[in-house]
Parts: structure tokens; sequence; C-alpha cells
């Protein structure tokens, strides 16, 4: 049971899909200017990673060597696309929110990482667990980035206002830096580096 | 089986490829209808949500036929072709594709509280893909009574912020033509020397920073879909004054 256990806590700290593999960085990037978006895109690829996870797992053994690739390609586009249309026909407006985000979902590199890596050679169950734990050790960084940028970028949260008039009013500037795409690279760095100082397994020798 | 054989290989592609296939067509054709239903809805909210009706997608219907009296699809030259359904039949995705002799300008004239409104659908170009919305004019044909825009693919906190209520507020009571009846469209503009949008007749409203593109996409589409109607409001115009002469001619008898 703890092997199993690790498969959901690796991913979120010493094996995190963002901050140690650098996988996923594009979404990361794009769609964390705002926390809304970010928890809605966390959620839809928790969704998308376990299910082609659990998928290509009980495929593994009729899967042809050769054309692994475009199969696992056919079905995180196809489970994505699945998504999108029953979001589309029950819940209109959260397909209006993650609009573009959610066909961005298939070019995501940490669902086919962990594919290839992972569900390939292993079982349903551990696949499953492995998914969800990949998916979760992305969405809290993905939420951790859109929190600072949205924070001081646009001085909201969810689209709340939270800094108060006053200090605008003692001539504070939201800073308009932190939306653009460059500031979330920046972030990641930050937090990379808030990690590596305190996980000492990180620490490269040499 | 030999998992390395061409033979298998190109077997497991075909079913897999028909399988998927399947799955996708069954799902798009059973929820086609659905989905249908609330782009429908959605239409309807926004055209009322113009006028300042603010509903939920499940009352929508209801408002909609209540408020709104006519449907009109304008011709070019000013005329009314009462054949065209045009809440229906008209597409401006691909009226826009026509030229503009051709094209069915739809418009929805709302009544509240003996008050019209003309409600006019509006479609441009942002900086990844589509932009649209909704403009509905006062009886005076000039003034902005409210607008609502929406998008396909705007850069979310960006681009995107256009649907916002905060932007769209600063389109209230803005005025289309200028003194002498010439059009000026509203422009989202970078260097408004305005921002608090006190001033209702400059036909500027503040930008958005960082959404440059999306912003000018706004100003075009305005001016551009405007342009063709205004033979028609010409024509209302000209028909109102002789109303009001012809009654003022009662009175004097």
């Amino acid at each position: 049971m703890s092997k199993n256990k690790v498969l959901l806590t690796d991913p979120l700290d010493d094996n995190n899909p963002i901050t140690v593999q650098v996988l996923g960085i594009c979404s990361a990037l794009a769609i964390t200017v705002q926390l809304k978006a970010a928890i809605v895109m966390s959620l839809s690829v928790v969704a998308v990673m376990a299910a082609s996870n659990v998928t290509i797992s009980i495929l593994r053994d009729l899967i042809p060597n050769r054309i692994r690739i475009i199969v696992q390609l056919v079905v995180v586009a196809s489970m994505v696309v699945l998504v999108d249309q029953v979001l589309r026909a029950y819940a209109y407006d959260v397909s209006k929110e993650l609009s573009i985000f959610i066909g961005l979902i298939i070019t995501n590199c940490i669902v086919m990482g962990r594919l290839e890596a992972f569900a390939l050679g292993n079982g349903v169950w551990r696949s499953f667990l492995d998914g969800v734990g990949n998916a979760f050790g992305y969405a809290w960084i993905l939420i951790l980035v859109a929190f600072f940028r949205e924070l001081f970028g646009s001085g909201k949260l969810l689209g709340i206002q939270v800094i108060p008039d006053f200090i605008y009013e003692m001539g504070y500037v939201d800073n308009g830096l932190m939306l653009l795409s460059p500031m979330a690279l920046i972030t990641v760095g930050l937090i990379i580096w808030v990690q590596r100082s305190r996980n000492r397994k990180l620490i490269e020798q040499g | 089986m030999n998992r390395d054989s061409n033979v298998y290989t190109f077997t497991f592609a075909a079913l897999m490829v028909f399988v998927v296939a399947s799955v996708l067509a069954f799902t798009s054709f059973s929820l086609k209808d659905l989905q249908n239903e609330n782009v429908r809805k959605e239409k309807m909210q926004n055209i009322l949500s113009t006028v300042g009706i603010q509903t939920d997608r499940e009352g929508a219907e209801k408002l909609f036929d209540q408020y709104i009296k006519e449907q009109l699809a304008v011709q070019s030259d000013g005329s009314i072709d009462n054949s065209v359904n045009v809440f229906k039949e008209v597409k401006l995705a691909l009226e826009l594709k026509k030229s503009p002799d051709s094209q069915d300008f739809p418009l929805y004239v709302a009544e509240i509280d003996s008050e019209k409104f003309y409600i006019i659908p509006i479609r441009g170009n942002g900086l990844w893909n589509a932009i649209f919305g909704y403009i509905s004019l006062k009886e005076d044909l000039n003034t902005i009574k409210g607008v609502v825009f929406d998008h396909v693919g705007e850069t979310a906190g960006l681009g995107a912020e256009i649907t916002q209520d905060w932007f769209i507020e600063r389109f209230i009571d803005e005025k289309l033509f200028d003194a002498n009846r010439n059009l000026m469209g509203i422009t989202v503009s970078k260097t408004n020397n305005d921002p608090s949008n006190l001033d209702k007749t400059d036909h500027e409203v503040d930008a958005i920073s960082g959404a440059t593109i999306t912003g000018d996409g706004v100003t075009d589409m305005i001016k551009e879909r405007i342009t063709h109607y205004v033979p028609y409001f010409e024509f209302i115009k000209s028909t109102n004054s002789i109303a009001a002469m012809s009654g003022n001619n009662l009175n004097l008898n």
C-alpha cells in the first residue's frame, strides 16, 4: 500500500511534473493569469489524465509497439473531445469558461509523458493513482502561480478585488508585467528555487 | 500473437480508428440538440442583456418573446426583407463572408415600458479569433443603451476582459454619430484624454492594457457593422419626423 501511496505523493514534491521534470510548462505559462481558469484547467487535467492512464493501462498488452505514441495521442485526444462535448451539453457555462484550454490539454506533455513512462508498463489501479498524482502535482503549481499572478497583476483573487482601495490611493499600482507570460516563467523559477532550497533530494551533486 | 507484425499493427490501427470515430460521432450526434439549445438561449440572453434585462438561460425564451417586438432583416439599401427569419436563419459569421450588397443585416427591436431600443449584432476579428456581440441603441439611433461582447479565443486576463462588466459599462450613453450625423463609431483608445469616461460625446472609451489588438477589433467591428444600418436609420428618422409633423398638424386642426 505504501508503494501505491508514493504514486500519489511523489509527484507533489520530489518528482513534480512542472518544477522537477519541467513538463507541461506551456500551459502553466499560458493560463495562469487568473486563478479561476487555472482551477478549472487543473480539474479537467485530473479527469483526462486519470481516464487516459486507465485506458492505456487496460490496452497495454494489445497496443503494437511501433504505433504506441499514435495510440496514446488518439486516446488523449478523444477523451478531451468527449469531455468538451459533454460539458457543452450539460455544463455550458463551465465549457465557455474553459474555451480553448480544454483543447490544449491534448498538447500537455505530462499526459503523454505519464502514458509513455508509466501506464504502458503498469496495472490499472496503479496507473490511475499515478495519473491522479501527477495531475495534482501539476495542479497545485498551476494554482500557486495563478494566485501570485492574479494577486499582483490585477489585485484580485477569483475575480474579486482583494487589495483594498486605500492602498491604491496611497499610490500602489498593479504590476501589468505579472499578466504577461514572462512573469509566469519567473514565478515558476522562484517556486523551483524555494523547493530546491527546502528539499535536499533535489540538490545535484557536483 | 506477434505484436510487431505489420498485419497486427494495421488491424489494430484500423479497429482503433473505427471505434474512436464511432464513439465520437455518436456522442456528438446525441448531444447536438442540447448543445444547440444552449447556444440559442445564450443568444437570447445576450440580446436581452444589452437592453438591461438580465436573465438565466431558462427564463430567456419567455422574456425574449415578451420584449423583442420585431426581428428585421435590413438590406444594404435600407429596405427590409420580410421573407427572412432573422433569429434562426441569419448567421453573422456566414453573412460577413458575402459582399455587403447581398448580406442580411439583422436588427432586433425591443420595446420596454413603451420605449424602443434597436439591437444590432456585431462581429469582427480580435487577436486570435472572432469577437462578436450586440449593441443596443436608444430611440434617437445614436446613444448606446448597452453592449455585450464575447469572443472565441482571446487571451484570458487581457483580450478576454472585453466581456467584463467594467469594460462594457464604458460604452453606455456614448454616441455613435457626431453633431453632423457622420458615423464616428466608438474608438477603444489607448490615448484617451477622458479615462474616467465623463465625456459621452468623444466617441472614445478607455482601452485595456495589453489588449491592443482586441480593442482595435472592437473599434473596427462596431464601425463596420453600424455603417450598413445607416440607410435604414435615415429611413426611420424621416418616417418619424413625418409622423411627428402630421401629429402636429392634427393638433393644429
